[in-house]
This record gives structure tokens, C-alpha cells and sequence, in this order.
């Protein structure tokens, strides 16, 4: 059984490749010398030099982590909290309340992004990056949700019981007891909304006030304004960037 | 030779730098129950999955009915495992399940139908056949899995552990039905367990097995009454032993100076053909042959050893006690509790064990 | 005295209920006031009429439900289903036979291939996009590549087209598929799959017979997660389609910046979110289903 036919090789194999070599061959051209982008003309860091000068770009990237450090910070303050409301809630309510909290995670981008738009002019507030924040904040609310009370499942229940048991308060049983052990899982799951937030386009798109531009916006317009090569350098960048992010939050959770 | 149903030779099976089968060869006669005994690590898993196909050796070669299964994977063998998990598919009912096998040999739907209901009988489940796995308790799921190889009509049947799921109290009459089944379709079954006492109730023949090897074939009554060497005499029942020097060797007979015990009682054996007198040797009794008599017997004649008695304990059918002879030597006896309860003979007094010379069995020490 | 008798006065015993509620409390107020609410507002909105610049006109009105029945947007959503409904199909083409190959891989390969799974999951979607842009255009890495190996002479027109759509919906969402059926394939007990080859099982018998039945919530479940993504797609094809490559996400995103038509992008934000939960009703309905079939107490 540990032997695995060739067709089925094969086809991983194929697999995988389709999965990385796009972003492998973007990575490769950031570093192409010539201007247009498609043939290879020596190497060069030219084109990581211009990103670094752009004015633009910088304030974008800026906002971009302003934005995820304020949107994780809330999804955290306010995750954990409800992931463990959640697990410690019984009854016939708890079926709804799991669907409310989940919500976001099932509804297709585009209806958050609109729904948020028009929940904002409704009440009159004034699109900015703090609308973005918020709206970062909403959709990425189940992802720390979910890997919480996943690790709170693990948990033994009696934990709880020997502390209690044992002469601790509420406040004492969760800082010497569940918060270390949960303390993993809720910085893989930082680490996983902060990189949401950084990567996201759709919702900000709707939901950013003038001025409020971020990174994937801003990719965004100079895919659309015709392509420089620029776009190869920041590409490059950002998925390096998310990568390395993403990698070490799974790298943390396995321990 | 009887008509063979299965043939090992030299068997040879590596799990890294372990042999965990060496060089076995056995040869399994058609309609035989058959069991592979020894406690895990023995090899057994190894042999067992050679059969079936889910492992290749690394020499040797297993024939059935006389056809070499060198490169036949599992699913072309007439030979069928019953798991020790049972391995149902949890997606299909008790009929779909027993099915499986004729469904993929492409039989008429006809006969299908007919061969599992005959079989779903045959394991008296009948009025399960809609079932889904999940529905059913342990014992009952055993049974399915056992209806699932037999309906192949396959040249042998591999049973891996068949009982060691089961309850105590599931496991006698379940013994007794397997034997019974086997002997109404009269196939060959190969059965593995680590259980002694299973084994010898179940089986036409047996092999012990410790790390890869083959201890002892044989009968069941060949392998208590006659064990071949130590390892079988400790695992296939409880031995009481004597070392010392054979001597006097004559006709099947011999006298046993006895090494770790002092005794000016004699003690005579018979000697199997081949050994000779000088030869270190060690004598076995099994626990039951041995007379217990309170007090120290005058006039016992041969084999008679006394010592004192240390430990005495009820277990309902008997009384189990262990008596030390001399400074170290210690021996396990069986009292039968014929008194309603009352102890044969108190802990620290003496006794003295009284054994046939036939029932002593010698064993040379290589 | 009882030398036992505690000293510590007699500990609350914590209220798990009403702690509960306090601590979902604030997370749940957000998801209600940033999540929920919205949604209602755009059902709402959904009824009302546009107003002469755009904007709201509290007006009661089914009209925007009855523009839906206009052809053009018939098309389109037609077109959605049918690309999300490829995107689906060819996903699971593709991810069944990559999930089986690292579910049996020793555990170390294994969870090496699905890191990098997981990692491209996360990695920005809009430049995995871009890397097909980059690739295909016209004066992109394949042309040019092809072109210097003087296989084609004039560049093939592969972007600004639905297959290059389906194209971008299949690479952005495999890993969706993959993981969920990597999971429902791991966990079958190896002893099933030898179990049907002892009992004469060929490949084909095997696949049909056990293993999909027996991965079939995975497999409901990665289509789940491929379909209702790609439905609502908007990047991909606004980026990798042409004028024709239409789909609701763009729709929606038309009615309501271009056109500035919100009860008409509401209504169509609504008929979205409809498929969206009923395959998720059906999803779930499929999931309660299995387990009754199977008898598990």
C-alpha cells in the first residue's frame, strides 16, 4: 500500500506543480532586467528599488498594516472571549447562535462588501479606513472563532474543575489555566486573520473612503491601469510576505 | 501426504533490520483448523498477512493447492481474511456487505442471493440481513465478517484473532460455533491468536511461535503432553520443572539427578529416542498431574519431592497454589475444589507432590 | 476539630451559563451589528426604488425582483452557475487523486505537502490571479515562450476569455477541495481497503464501491466550499474575463458603483444569497441523511 501507482504520482505531481509553478515564475520575472516583462533579460533588483521609492505604494502598505494590526487586535478581543461563550453554552439556542457567528465565513465576498456599503451610508458613516477596519473585523471574526474552540474542544473539561476546585477564581482559572494552553491556537489564529486582512480586496473595496487605499487596492488599480513591472516586484513581496506569515502560524499550531 | 491445502517453505520476512519470520515452513492439510499460537511479536501477523497477500516475502515461497502465490495479490487468492477489526464496510448492510466478494467474482445475481441467504444461516443471522453494521453488537458483527469470507467457498479461510474482541462470556459458546461451522463447510481455516487455551480447543493442529520461528507442530494433546522444547512447555499450559543431569538411560527410561534441589528421593523419567545419559536435561509436569498429599510421605518411592506450601488460591472451579521445594524451586499445583470451599492443605505446611514418571517430560538443554 | 475542614470560604460555583452569554456578548453584538444588520438592510433595500441620482427611494416596490426576470441578467446568472458549476467538477477531477496520493504518504511527507497546500490557500488571492494574467496575455510568459520557440507565430489569444476564467476559478479554489477530502480520506480505516481486496476487489470495484461512498462528506463538503466561492466570484473574472465573461459578483459590482442602481444590486445581492443557503441546506441535509442512513446510535 505504501507503494503508489505512477499514474497517481503522476498526477500529484501535476497537481502541485499547477498549484506553485504560476507563482514561482511571477517570483522568478520580479527579478527580470528588461522592461517588458515577458523575456528574460539578466537579472536585476531594479524593479524592488522603484517599489521601495513609491511614494504611493508605501503610504498603501502603511494602511494595509495599520488596518490588519487594528482588525486583529479587535478579532482577538473579541474571538476568544465568544469562542469560549460558545463552548460553554447548552440548549437549543446554541444551533442559532453558532449560525450567526459563522455567518460571515459562508457568504460570498461580494454580499459582505455590499451589504457593509450600504449599511454605512444608511447610518451615514462616512466610508474611511476605519470602515475598513471594521469590515476586516467582521469577516475575519469566525476565522479566530473556529480555531479557538477547536483547541478549546481538546481541552480537558476538569482542568476547569480541578481549578475551581482547588480555590480559584473565575479571572484566576483562565489566566493560570485555559489562556496557556489556548495561547497557541489564538496566535495561530492572529497570525492567520492578520494575513486575511492584509491579503483582502473585495469588502475593502466596497468599504474604503478616499485616500483609505491599501495594498490589494492599489495592485489592484495598476493591474487595471496597465501592467509595469513593477506589479512582479510587489506581487512577489506580498505573497513571500503572506507565506511566511501563514507558514509560521501552522508551524506554531503543530506544537 | 493428505490432500495439502496449504504449503510454507521457508518463508522468510524482514521489518527492517528484524526478522520477523525465519525461514518458517509448514504444511496445512485441506479442511484442517489450524492454528499459528505464540504471544505478539512472534511472527504470527507476519505469516498470517503473507497468506493473505498484503505482504510479499523476502524469500521462500506459500503454495495453495499446489499453486504458487509468488506475485498474486489479494485480490486474485482463494483465500479470504476474517479482520481482527472485522472490517465491515459501515455503507452497507449485513446482505450488501456478505455480498461484496461474489458481486466482484461477477456471479449471476441468482446465485448470489442464494449463497448469502445459505450463509446468513449458516452464522444465524437471518433475521439481521438489513441491518447496517452500526445496528449490531460485537458478537454479532463478528459473525458477519466470518459470513463474508465463507460465502466465497475460498481455498482457505484466515481468521486473525477471531475471539479477542469478544466478552468472556461471548467467547465459549463463540468457540464452539466456529469449530462447528468449520466443520460443516469443511474448509481449511488458519487461525491466529495468542490465546493457549483457545487454540487447543479449536484446533486439528498448531504451531508455536516465538521471534519468527516455528517452536513445535502438532496436535493439540501432541504439544501439552509432549512439548519439544521449553518455550512450548511454558506457553502451552504451566510447567513445573526440575534440572539436572540425565542418567542410567535404558530402554526409555533414565533416572534425573536432580541440579537445584536436594533430594535423596529418586526421580525417574522416560527418555525420548535419541538422548543418552550425561545429556543436561530438564523434566516438566504439568500441574494437574501431580498428587498433593499433607505431610511428608515416607515411603513415596520415585518421585515424590517435598516442600511447603505459599500460596493457596480459590478461583471457584479450583484451588491454584504454588509450593516451594527446597531453597528456590517452586512449584505451581491445581487442587480440585471438591470440599465446597475448604482449603486442601494450609499455607506453610508441608506437603509432598507425588507425580507418574510417565508425566514427567524431558527436555534437553541446548 | 476536623483537620480536613477547609479553611477557604466556600467557592461560587461558576455560573457557566450566564458566564456564557458574557463573554460571547461583545462578538456577538459585532457580528449582529456589522454582519447581520447589513444584510438586512440590503434585503430592504431590496424593495425599495432608485432614486433620479441614485441613492434611495423609501418607495415599496417589486420591480427590482421582476428586472431579474430580464434575460440578460438570466444569462448571467446562468453563466455563474454553469462556471461555478464546471469550477466544481474540475476541482474534484483534479483534487480527488492529489488528496488520495498524500492521504497515503508517510505521516512526515504528508503534512509537509499540506502546509504548502494551506500556505497557497491563504497567499493572496488577487496576485495568484495576476500570475495568470502575467502568464497568458498576449504578450505574456506562454506566447512569448512559444513564440521564441517558434511553435506559433502570431500569440494565441488565451486572456479576456470564460476559459480563462475557469481557469483562474479552478486555480484559486483547488486547495479548497483538496483539504476537505484529504480529511474524509484519512480517516478511513485502512482494514475497509484490504478488506475489499481480499474479497476480489479490482481498482474501478474499489474506488466505486468504498472509497467514494465512504469520502462522500468529504466530497459534499469540498464542493460545498469550491461551489459557493466561486458563484460569487468577482476578481477572477473581472480580471482574467472578457466583455462576454460576465458573472453575478461583476453584476453586482456594476449595479452598484456603475450604474449606482442599489435596489436592483440588493435584489440581486438576495437572489445570490438564496442559492448560497439552499446549497447549504442541501449540504447539510446530505451530512443529517448519512448519518441516519448508517445507523449510528
Amino acid at each position: 500500500m505504501r507503494k503508489q501507482g505512477l499514474w497517481l504520482q503522476g498526477m500529484s505531481g501535476l497537481g502541485m506543480a499547477f498549484l506553485y509553478l504560476p507563482i514561482i515564475v511571477l517570483v522568478v520575472f520580479s527579478f527580470n532586467a528588461s522592461r517588458l516583462s515577458a523575456t528574460w533579460q539578466g537579472f536585476s533588483w531594479h524593479w524592488y528599488g522603484v517599489l521601495w521609492h513609491d511614494e504611493a505604494l508605501l503610504a498603501a502598505a502603511a494602511n494595509s498594516l495599520w488596518v490588519a494590526v487594528l482588525s486583529t487586535s479587535l478579532v482577538v478581543l473579541l474571538g476568544v472571549p465568544a469562542a469560549m461563550g460558545l463552548e460553554r453554552l447548552r440548549g437549543r439556542g446554541k444551533q442559532v447562535l453558532d449560525t450567526i457567528m459563522l455567518l460571515p465565513l459562508v457568504l460570498p465576498e461580494v454580499m459582505m462588501g455590499v451589504a457593509l456599503l450600504l449599511f454605512f451610508v444608511m447610518i451615514q458613516w462616512p466610508l474611511s479606513l476605519a470602515t475598513v477596519v471594521i469590515g476586516h473585523a467582521a469577516f475575519n471574526l469566525p476565522v479566530v472563532i473556529v480555531m479557538v474552540r477547536a483547541r478549546l474542544q481538546k481541552l480537558d473539561p476538569r482542568l476547569e474543575e480541578a481549578a475551581s476546585d482547588l480555590g480559584a477564581s473565575a479571572w484566576q482559572t483562565f489566566y493560570r489555566v485555559t489562556w496557556p494552553l489556548v495561547r497557541p491556537a489564538v496566535l495561530g489564529a492572529a497570525l492567520l486573520a492578520f494575513t486575511i486582512s492584509l491579503d483582502d480586496f473585495i469588502v475593502t473595496f466596497f468599504v474604503a473612503g478616499p485616500g483609505a487605499t491599501t495594498l490589494p487596492l492599489k495592485v489592484y488599480s495598476m493591474i487595471k491601469s496597465g501592467l509595469s513591472p513593477e506589479i512582479n516586484a510587489l506581487s512577489s513581496v506580498l505573497v513571500l510576505a503572506s507565506m511566511g506569515l501563514v507558514g509560521l502560524s501552522l508551524v506554531h499550531q503543530r506544537r | 501426504m493428505a490432500d495439502l491445502s496449504i504449503d510454507i517453505r521457508a518463508l522468510v520476512k524482514r521489518h527492517g533490520a528484524t526478522l520477523a519470520v525465519d525461514h518458517v515452513s509448514l504444511q496445512i492439510s485441506r479442511g484442517e483448523f489450524f492454528s499459528l499460537l505464540g504471544p505478539s511479536g512472534a511472527g504470527k501477523t507476519s505469516l498470517l498477512r503473507m497468506l493473505a497477500g498484503f505482504e510479499t516475502p523476502d524469500a521462500g515461497d506459500i503454495l495453495i493447492d499446489g499453486r504458487s502465490m509468488a506475485g498474486v495479490p489479494p485480490n486474485r487468492r482463494p483465500v479470504n481474511l476474517v479482520f481482527q477489526s472485522y472490517a465491515l464496510f459501515p455503507h452497507m448492510s449485513v446482505t450488501q456487505n456478505v455480498a461484496f466478494g461474489l458481486e466482484m467474482k461477477r456471479l449471476p445475481q441468482g446465485e448470489i442471493v442464494e449463497r448469502v441467504s445459505a450463509t446468513l444461516e449458516l452464522v444465524r443471522l437471518s433475521d439481521k440481513r438489513d441491518r447496517m453494521p452500526g445496528q449490531l453488537s460485537g458478537g454479532e458483527q463478528q459473525r458477519v465478517a466470518l459470513a463474508r469470507a465463507l460465502v466465497n467457498r475460498p481455498a482457505v479461510v484466515l481468521l486473525d484473532e477471531p475471539l479477542a474482541a469478544l466478552d468472556q462470556q461471548l467467547r465459549q459458546p463463540m468457540q464452539t460455533e466456529l469449530k462447528t461451522i468449520q466443520a460443516q463447510v469443511g474448509l481449511t481455516f488458519v487461525c491466529v491468536t495468542h490465546h493457549q487455551e483457545e487454540a487447543l480447543a479449536l484446533s486439528d493442529r498448531l504451531a508455536v511461535m516465538q521471534q519468527g520461528r516455528v517452536m513445535q507442530v502438532g496436535r493439540p494433546e501432541d504439544l501439552y503432553e509432549r512439548p519439544e522444547n521449553l518455550f512450548v512447555a511454558r506457553f502451552v499450559g504451566v510447567s513445573n520443572e526440575v534440572r539436572g543431569t540425565l542418567t542410567d538411560v535404558d530402554a526409555g527410561e533414565g533416572t534425573l539427578l536432580p541440579g537445584d534441589v536436594s533430594s535423596s528421593r529418586v526421580i525417574r523419567v522416560s527418555v525420548p529416542a535419541g538422548l543418552h545419559s550425561g545429556l543436561q536435561v530438564v523434566m516438566t509436569v504439568r500441574p494437574e498431574r501431580i498428587r498433593i498429599t499433607p505431610g511428608h510421605v515416607a515411603d513415596g518411592g520415585a518421585n515424590c519431592l517435598y516442600g511447603v506450601v505459599e500460596t493457596m488460591r480459590y478461583i471457584g472451579s479450583e484451588w491454584q497454589g504454588v509450593v516451594r521445594i527446597g531453597e528456590s524451586l517452586r512449584w505451581t499445583i491445581h487442587a480440585s475444589n471438591t470440599a465446597a470451599g475448604s482449603r486442601p492443605v494450609p499455607v506453610g505446611a508441608p506437603v509432598s507432590l507425588q507425580w507418574k514418571s510417565d508425566d514427567g517430560v524431558v527436555i534437553p538443554l541446548t | 476539630m476536623n483537620p480536613w475542614s477547609s479553611s477557604k470560604e466556600a467557592v461560587a460555583a461558576p455560573c457557566s451559563r450566564c458566564g456564557g452569554w458574557r463573554l460571547l456578548g461583545p462578538g456577538l453584538l459585532w457580528t449582529v451589528l456589522f454582519c447581520l444588520l447589513p444584510i438586512l438592510v440590503v434585503l430592504a433595500v431590496s424593495f425599495a426604488t432608485r432614486g433620479t441620482y441614485g441613492g434611495v427611494l423609501w418607495e415599496f416596490s417589486l420591480e427590482n425582483y421582476r428586472d431579474l426576470l430580464h434575460p440578460l441578467y438570466g444569462r448571467i446568472f446562468g453563466q455563474s452557475l454553469l462556471l461555478a458549476g464546471m469550477t466544481t467538477g474540475i476541482c474534484l477531477a483534479l483534487g480527488f487523486p492529489l488528496a488520495y496520493y498524500i492521504a497515503r504518504l508517510p505521516p512526515r511527507r504528508q503534512a509537509l505537502l499540506l502546509i504548502f497546500i494551506m500556505i497557497l490557500f491563504w497567499t493572496n488571492f488577487l496576485v495568484r490571479t495576476y500570475a495568470w494574467i502575467f502568464i497568458l496575455r498576449t504578450e505574456g510568459l506562454l506566447n512569448t515562450a512559444l513564440m521564441q520557440l517558434h511553435l506559433i507565430s502570431t500569440p494565441l489569444d488565451l486572456l479576456y476569455s470564460n476559459q480563462a476564467v475557469l481557469l483562474g476559478l479552478v486555480y484559486g479554489y483547488l486547495p479548497f477541495m483538496v483539504l476537505p477530502l484529504y480529511a474524509a480520506i484519512e480517516r478511513i480505516d485502512p482494514a475497509l481497503i484490504e478488506a475489499a481486496w481480499d474479497l476480489y476487489a479490482d481498482r474501478w470495484s474499489l474506488f466505486r464501491r468504498v472509497l467514494i461512498p465512504l469520502t462522500k462528506p468529504g466530497i459534499i463538503a469540498g464542493c460545498v466550499l469550491v461551489f459557493i466561492p466561486s458563484l460569487g466570484a468577482f476578481l477572477t473574472p473581472d480580471l482574467l474575463g472578457g466583455a462576454r465573461s460576465m458573472m453575478v459578483g461583476n453584476l453586482i459590482q456594476h449595479e452598484y458603483l456603475v450604474a449606482r442602481d442599489w435596489p436592483l444590486g440588493s435584489a440581486l445581492s438576495m437572489l445570490l444569497m438564496l442559492i448560497v443557503m439552499g446549497s447549504l441546506l442541501g449540504y447539510f441535509n446530505a451530512q443529517s441523511r448519512q448519518a441516519g442512513e448508517r445507523g449510528e446510535r
